[in-house]
């Protein structure tokens, strides 16, 4: 902004005290009197956060959109980051930081959040607490409709928000204790409060952003300069004027610093620049970044910046590229057709048996771009560390805090991309608010090193939200097709299925969504016939990567559309038509597994029966009475089935955990567990100390653990593809056998597998009861390791998978996930608006090993499929926003039951499959059929906004 | 070398400070703040900025024989807590919609107004509630009806050295009541599709005496539709309930297609939330 001469008025008022730009101004902080010296215009939000420490209060926007930084003023809630500091002048302003009694002990609100699993990855908690407190100061007993009006203004993205309303409603009824440990042997199964929820509800926890040690030595801000375009070359000018310009900019760092300048998730396809060199694929790819003073950095304008643009023809979705790969445009020279990859698996003659069905439904179906929309923008910093090799030498290394969910392949390929080995890079995982998929990607990361490496200062770089949104991965969009045949009496009896998943501009996830999707496209069903084929496709589009089933939910909308479509043509109600089709235990599957065990399928829809009857009832009444009176309200009730296989698509999918007895001093004895599952919210800081301890045989409440640490917690894999809870649970059960056999064996007793010796950990002592006698050790008489560590157990395991032929056949996945879930909706025919009264959700997870957190992980789910099935699409350049770009909000998410299907899992610790991405993939497609039900008409295409189901209804049909 | 930018942040306690710094020139004003902010994603603030909050006499509602003022700063809270007749029941309605609670407890009803986004919540209430802007500079006051006021997207007839103080709406019979429908894509904080705000007064024989609908989203400012509104002054009330709405009802209304709906959609839900503010007005 251009100022001009403001004249001699406000001369006068600019000189008058306390009005000058920068003033102190004094306000009440958690009943403490500050005084701040800052720009009165100042975001109250970066006041709190950056000058007095308080960073339980969270950004998530900067915006007003998604309430993650709200906190009281004079008792009611605002939205820090919109509200100028200078407006709290004598005013009182309580963050969560304020929330806990003089002696810290947490309130009722907290408590029962912490209680009631109110908080999974608890980005957004310190905001719901906010305007839940503000709420109930107001208005101690509130209705649950009251509850939903206050909280509605903040987002949240893991919990499905069905928790925090219930956890409100308890304080106003008084019912916010704690919860009580379970005893020796009885963690697993328990309704175990998550063991960081203190932290989180305190706002205690350091999350990306949360944490910059270097803010008033040496550290060094970062900014990115990004692709306005989605295909463009550039050339980049000289920096030597903007320097002279702005003696605060240190650097600006270029492709050219890069020493090895691609990265991918698989190492044969490293494609991305971590800096773009002279091309600019989507809009939204790094091209150059700003190293300075934060203020500096923030105040250059990207015009300012002298890069000189050509913008070239972009095609950013799948039928436009494999259109221009046909005329000689290819987006990378390595795959002339524009195909990154294809997907197979073919089993029996599918094309002779479609001829020879009684009945055959076809469909093609489209879905968009979705956005992961974690309430945390990626943010981190990294620093260059000298230490020593073990034989002394000096060592320089790399240390990068940041959000992610794969600590372990973030190090490799950073040290990839310096020149560097494994070993000089440092993973330090922050508290991580949210990830979805979106967290498995380079983020900042890359950035950080290339940078702290050659300006040898620590650096940090925080994504704003708009930034967040156009540079990270999304979901695939996609467009398929198929052909699903049944015989007369309603057995299915073959699938034939293609699709094309726009993968964007760079390689990432794609080729596990190519390959994953064939194996599940047909659904949890008999089919003796099936073909499916997928391509990921390359385009000038953001990229798309993992995101909560990788393609399952895509294919899953089309498959449950066309098994609705066949039980209706057969007259055969649609539950029981999928109940005589659904796989069960020793059915083979289209890659030719043959299913041993643990397929819960039909107890999952014998488990929602009563509830589907239910509804087909009342959406009957309804419907009548309706058109009776004339109501434009129709209801309806929409059934679909998922199956999930849980871990990595075939490769190798490792997991290894550590755990040891210590004892200190002041602690005395206690289990401690090096914790590489990373947890993102999902609770593996909880589930995992609840195996180790069962496994040891001792209280949950006495393990300590240490989360996620490259240096020091061993390579338990990446937190995706549903596979913790397997995998790392059972390198976690193994971890503690064996830890509990060498306590046995240290006590003298002769059989160390002995499952009937009970052990005690008292003082500084460790005790066993074994045939009625005791046996005793005091601890401090063994000697600690570096760590402290007494006694070491250490697990391992990677699930039994083998390859896929070239027509697909092995076997993909060593167990699978089951569920069936129920939509009742509303719709208003006039409008096109959905409306959904219930969720009734079945899913067979083997053993819930902690069923709070799985009803969590199922609540979170579903709230992301509402979002898929009717208001989510992302739109590069149009919707980088948290108000354009919509998720569900806590009025948007109905009742939800959930129906914990137990059908073990032979292999799995104490039977356990994964829940994670399963929870998201039968939601939206029992939306479809729910809306079918109601209106009869069959959406293909995905989000159902208003305008388009609308606008489909007046289509002649 | 360039300085790095700061903000300058004056609160003035007086009506009077504020006009003699508007009449110096190159000031914003700001009260909420609740667009001022968004609109800088990533950057500090930079700019002269007039906080309107503190000044004395901007904040609250007041009436009087003619009718009812809200002061500028009057927050959407305010409106909800306030005891007013059901004249304002479309406004109270449009308050709930504004953003979250966080942004109704500071956003304020001229911020909203002078914003002048096509889909602000407020401003079709405004229209149907004839009410007037109430403008003041050092030249003294103005007044002007907000269906002149808001003159395009993001733009108003405010001079550069004027500051909104106010909105008054005229007083009508106790019968008069009003209704607020908005269409979005989800329950909470969500930007309108399409929205309409309804007034209507009856005569001691059940009459309509006098009716004013409002659309907006619909256009690049709200619009009031004066074809319908003729059409049914001095009808009996209850001949509203179930009435057609035709396209010439529609046609001070010019929607675009954009992510949230098409053009042709936002006309077709338009006529259906005005049947069914009719409905309501009559039930």
């Amino acid at each position: 902004m251009n100022l001009r001469d403001p004249g001699s008025a406000v001369e006068k008022a600019a000189d008058k005290p306390g009005n000058a730009s920068t003033s102190v101004i004094r306000f009440t902080v958690n009943r403490r009197t500050q005084d701040v010296q800052t720009d009165r215009a100042s975001r109250l939000s970066d006041v709190l956060r950056d000058q007095l420490g308080l960073t339980g209060t969270k950004i998530g926007c900067h915006a007003g959109d998604c309430g993650a930084c709200t906190v009281l003023l004079d008792g009611e809630q605002v939205c820090s980051c919109i509200v100028a500091v200078g407006q709290c002048e004598g005013r009182s302003v309580t963050t969560v930081e304020g929330l806990a009694g003089p002696g810290g002990e947490l309130s009722a609100l907290q408590q029962a959040f912490v209680s009631h699993g109110a908080a999974q990855c608890g980005i957004c908690t310190p905001g719901m607490l906010m305007s839940a407190e503000s709420l109930l100061r107001a208005n101690p007993h509130p209705s649950e409709a009251e509850v939903l009006d206050a909280l509605g203004g903040v987002l949240c993205r893991c919990t499905g928000y069905r928790k925090i309303v219930e956890a409100v409603l308890a304080v106003a009824a008084g019912h916010a204790a704690p919860l009580e440990s379970p005893a020796a042997g009885q963690a697993v199964g328990a309704r175990l409060a998550r063991l960081d929820a203190p932290a989180k509800v305190r706002g205690d926890e350091k999350f990306g952003a949360d944490e910059w040690p270097h803010a008033q030595q040496d550290g060094l801000a970062m900014r990115v300069l990004r692709s306005p375009h989605p295909h463009a070359r550039f050339v980049l000018g000289d920096f030597g004027a903007l320097k002279a310009q702005w003696p605060g900019l240190v650097d600006v760092v270029t492709a050219a610093d890069v020493p090895n300048n691609a990265f991918a998730i698989f190492a044969n396809l490293r494609d991305q620049p971590v800096l773009a060199d002279g091309v600019a694929r989507f809009r939204g790819e790094a091209v150059l970044a700003l190293v300075g003073d934060a203020q500096t950095v923030q105040a250059i304008a990207d015009r300012d910046v002298p890069v000189e643009w050509t913008v070239l023809e972009a095609f950013t979705g799948s039928p436009d590229a494999l259109a221009a790969a046909e005329k000689g445009e290819a987006i990378h020279a390595r795959y002339p057709d524009n195909v990154l990859c294809r997907g197979r698996v073919v089993r029996g003659a599918p094309e002779q048996a479609l001829e020879r069905s009684a009945l055959v439904a076809s469909a093609s179906f489209d879905t968009a771009y979705v956005e992961h929309a974690y309430i945390e923008p990626e943010a981190g910093y990294a620093e260059v560390v000298q230490s020593t090799t073990a034989e002394g030498k000096p060592l320089r290394r790399l240390r990068i805090f940041a959000c992610t969910q794969t600590p372990y392949m973030d190090r490799d390929e950073v040290a990839h991309i310096c020149g560097l080995a494994p070993e000089q890079v440092h993973i330090v995982p922050s508290a991580i608010g949210g990830g979805f998929g979106g967290k498995l990607d380079l983020s900042v990361q890359p950035l950080l090193a290339v940078a702290a490496l050659k300006l040898n200062r620590p650096v940090r770089l925080v994504y704003d939200r708009p930034e967040s949104m156009r540079s990270s991965t999304k979901r695939h969009p996609a467009r398929m097709s198929a052909r699903m045949g049944c015989d007369a009496q309603g057995t299915l009896i073959a699938y034939d299925f293609e699709g094309d998943f726009n993968t964007g501009a760079y390689s990432s996830w794609g080729p596990t969504v190519a390959n994953r999707v064939p194996i599940h496209a047909s659904g949890p069903y008999r089919f003796e016939h099936v073909q499916a084929l997928t391509r990921a496709v390359h385009t000038h589009n953001s990229v798309a990567g993992a995101f909560r089933g990788f393609g399952v939910p895509q294919s899953t909308l089309l498959n449950e559309t066309l098994i609705d479509e066949l039980a209706a043509r057969c007259g055969i109600d649609a539950l029981e038509f999928r109940h005589h089709n659904a796989l069960r235990a020793d059915d083979t599957t289209p890659t030719g597994q043959v299913l041993h065990a643990s397929v819960g399928l039909q107890a999952c829809l014998d488990a929602l029966r009563p509830a589907w009857r239910a509804a087909k009832q009342a959406a009957l009444v309804h419907n009548t009475k309706a058109t009776l009176i004339g109501s434009p309200i129709r209801r309806g009730a929409g059934v679909a089935c998922m199956w999930y296989g849980i871990g990595n698509t075939v490769i190798a999918n490792p997991s290894t955990m550590r755990g040891s007895l210590r004892c200190d001093a002041e602690r005395g004895a206690y289990l401690f567990l090096y914790n590489g599952a990373q947890e993102i919210g999902q609770g593996t800081a909880t589930i995992m100390p609840q195996m180790f301890a069962d496994a040891v045989g001792l209280p949950v409440a006495c393990v300590e653990q240490l989360m996620g640490d490259t240096d020091l917690t061993a390579d338990a894999g990446k937190s995706s593809a549903s596979r913790q809870t397997f995998v790392s649970g059972n390198a976690v059960r193994g971890a503690g056998l064996e830890l509990r056999s060498k306590l046995i064996t240290r006590l003298g007793l002769a059989d160390s597998a002995d499952s009937t010796v009970q052990l005690e950990l008292a003082g500084h002592h460790l005790h066993a009861t074994h045939a009625g006698k005791r046996h005793s050790l005091d601890l401090r008489t063994l000697p600690a390791d570096d760590h402290g560590d007494l006694l070491t157990g250490s697990g391992y395991f990677d699930p039994p998978t083998v390859p896929l032929d070239a027509d697909g056949q092995g076997v993909p996945y060593a167990t699978y996930g089951f569920a069936a879930q129920i939509a009742e909706l509303e719709v208003d025919s006039e409008l096109g608006t959905v409306k959904l009264l219930h969720i009734h959700a079945a899913h067979d997870v083997g053993r819930a090993i902690n069923p709070t957190q799985v009803e969590g992980q199922v609540h979170g789910g579903i709230a992301q499929g509402i979002g898929l099935a009717l208001m989510e699409e992302y739109i590069n350049g149009q919707t980088d926003n948290l108000h354009d770009y919509l998720i569900p909000t806590v009025g948007d998410v109905p009742p939800i039951t959930v129906h914990l299907v137990e059908d073990p899992e032979p292999i799995g610790p104490w039977g356990a499959k994964g829940v994670g991405e399963p929870a998201l993939v039968a939601t939206a497609p029992a939306i479809l059929n729910a809306i079918h039900d109601a209106v009869g008409v069959r959406m293909k295409a995905v989000p159902v906004t208003p305008a388009k189901l609308r606008e489909a209804m007046l289509r002649p049909r | 070398m360039q300085p790095l930018p700061t903000a300058r942040f004056e609160q003035p306690a007086s009506l009077s400070q504020v006009t003699e710094l508007l009449a110096a020139g190159g000031w914003s004003l700001l009260a909420g703040g609740t667009d001022v902010y968004p609109a800088r994603v990533g950057r500090a603030m930079d700019g002269a900025w007039i906080d309107l909050t503190r000044v004395s006499g901007l904040r609250g509602i007041t009436e009087d024989a003619s009718g009812w003022t809200f002061g500028a700063t009057t927050t959407w809270t305010d409106v909800l807590r306030a005891p007013l007749p059901p004249l304002f029941d479309a406004l109270k309605q449009a308050a709930r919609e504004v953003g979250g609670v966080q942004i109704q407890n500071t956003a304020t009803v001229a911020g909203n107004l002078c914003n002048a986004s096509p889909a602000a919540d407020g401003t079709p209430v405004w229209m149907a509630l004839d009410a007037q802007v109430l403008l003041h500079s050092q030249a003294g006051e103005r007044r002007m009806p907000v269906v002149h006021f808001v003159l395009a997207n993001r733009r108003t007839a405010r001079e550069p050295h004027e500051v909104v103080t106010g909105l008054h709406v005229p007083r009508r019979s106790a019968k008069a009541r009003s209704v607020f429908l908005k269409l979005g894509g989800r329950r909470y904080l969500v930007i309108s599709v399409t929205m309409v705000a309804m007034v209507i007064d009856v005569d001691d024989a059940g009459r309509v005496a006098h009716l004013a609908a409002a659309v907006g989203s619909c256009s690049a400012r709200a619009q009031r539709l004066p074809a319908l509104e003729a059409r049914w002054v001095g009808q009996p009330l209850p001949a509203l309930a179930g009435s057609a709405i035709g396209p010439s009802d529609l046609a001070p209304l010019s929607p675009i297609a954009d992510v949230r709906a098409s053009a042709a959609y936002r006309l077709d839900a338009t006529a259906t939330l005005l049947r069914r503010a009719f409905g309501a007005l009559t039930s």
